[in-house]
């Protein structure tokens, strides 16, 4: 398996987000600061990576008829097991997260990497490629955030030692004091005005690159299923 | 059997669904188990974190143990007394009004003489960067509160500044602390109405003295119920 390609299409080529589109639930909900982002990037990474190690391990023994419901029986499971563990025993970190932890489950990409790639390959490569689309999920949450954040409240990662420790609280700043807030992009169309935009760049960017590349063939544009 | 020869059964992929689902609820069973009690007790010291919050100063008693439920405009609201020398010197209670995205619920320690003495809203789903302003956390408006009556301000004054009153509201946001100062109001109403029974003392004047500390459990059949508020 070639982990440079996974990393690559986990990350950029492929992105949940800006390629695959999938996953737009929790995009557009928790988006509002890059330090949501961030965390819901975070716990969907985990559950990626374990639900791709499980869907490998089972591949042989499920049926095509059944693979569904058993991937959700399994991914509603592990959601579940987090879910209730974190609340036992990291409850601070529970009172931060535990609103998104919840929404996985309804996160159609978790779903969608068992389908598309775990369920074809062993439990190394599938675990790794659950680990870059998770990376590249919280990259895109992150950044969305992050713009939304500034332009909606002139802020940059507040309230990051909520979610990190106070070792974190570093990443909080200020970008435009005394700024008095511009509601739309902390409100939901503010999402869907971010992604918009950045999804165009991402088009444009990536056919720069090509262009740039002496045969202009090999890379087919990314296209939304 | 082989593998390869089982998948062929009619009965097969029933059996995998089945028996997946078995495994899996039988690991929820289990992690369930596992963590109630701690769940629990992570729970309990929220709680009780919360109460000392909005509650400064001492007392002698397990909060979570003396409590009295009383019929409010919501249902049963589930009040908590704060005991010294067997005395209630301060209860708290949760209240919650309209936000600008449903329900502001906030908790308030109010002493003896129906003085606030703090404020700490613990579930909204207000607006990030504007409406959540209310958490201390974000802004130190939430202690504004504190040391208020009902006759300081007075009753019109008991309101935001946009509204006549005097507890500024946030740029952008004035559903959202509107409704705190609401909520609050009609707390300090209902202490002052029920103040004889939230005190433990509904003969006026009589002073009974308990000796006490005042870990007495109140014979309170229906003492979870507002715990859902």
């Amino acid at each position: 398996m070639n982990y440079a390609r996974i990393t690559k299409d986990g990350l950029w080529d492929n992105n949940i987000v800006f390629a695959q589109i999938l996953g737009m639930c929790p995009t557009m909900a928790v988006t509002g600061s890059a330090t949501n982002g961030l965390g819901m990037g975070l716990a969907t990474t985990a559950v990626l990576v374990a639900s791709n190690a499980m869907v490998s391990m089972v591949r042989n023994v499920v049926t095509p008829d059944v693979r569904i419901p058993v991937y959700i029986v399994l991914i509603a499971t592990l959601v579940t097991l987090v879910d209730v563990s974190l609340n036992a025993w990291a409850h601070d970190l529970y009172k931060v997260l535990g609103l998104y932890i919840a929404l996985i489950v309804a996160n159609c990409a978790v779903l969608g990497r068992a389908e598309a790639y775990a369920q074809k390959v062993g439990m190394l490569p599938a675990a790794m490629d659950g680990l870059m689309m998770g990376l590249g999920f919280t990259f895109a949450l992150t950044l969305i955030g992050g713009i939304r954040e500034v332009i909606g409240g002139g802020t940059l990662f507040a309230n990051a030692h909520l979610l990190l420790g106070p070792a974190f609280a570093f990443l909080e700043t200020t970008v435009i004091p005394d700024y008095r807030g511009y509601l739309l992009f902390i409100l939901p169309p503010g999402g869907f005005l971010v992604l918009g935009f950045l999804l165009a760049g991402k088009r444009i960017l990536d056919k720069r690159l090509a262009q740039r590349r002496v045969t202009p063939v090999a890379t087919p544009e990314p296209v939304a299923g | 059997m082989k593998l390869e020869q089982l998948r062929e059964k009619l009965g097969y992929p029933g059996a995998v669904l089945g028996g997946i689902g078995l495994l899996t609820s039988g690991a929820l069973a289990l992690a369930d188990r596992a963590t109630l009690d701690d769940i629990q007790a992570a729970q309990d010291l929220d709680m009780k974190q919360s109460l000392t919050q909005v509650l400064p100063g001492k007392y002698e008693n397990d909060l979570l143990k003396d409590t009295v439920v009383m019929p409010g405009p919501e249902g049963g609201v589930t009040v908590y007394r704060a005991r010294q020398a067997g005395r209630v010197v301060a209860v708290v209670f949760k209240v919650q009004a309209r936000g600008y995205a449903g329900p502001v619920v906030s908790m308030m320690g109010v002493d003896r003489d129906g003085k606030l003495l703090g404020v700490r809203v613990i579930k909204h789903r207000e607006t990030p960067g504007l409406g959540d302003k209310i958490e201390p956390a974000k802004s130190e408006w939430i202690h504004g509160f504190e040391g208020r009556s009902l006759g300081n301000p007075v009753a019109e004054k008991f309101a935001v500044k946009k509204d006549g009153g005097v507890f500024d509201q946030f740029a952008g946001a004035t559903i959202t602390p509107r409704a705190v100062v609401k909520s609050v109001k009609g707390g300090l109403a209902f202490f002052a109405k029920e103040k004889p029974q939230l005190l433990d003392e509904p003969l006026v004047g009589a002073g009974r003295v308990r000796d006490s500390g005042g870990s007495r459990a109140r014979p309170a059949p229906t003492a979870n119920h507002g715990a859902s508020l």
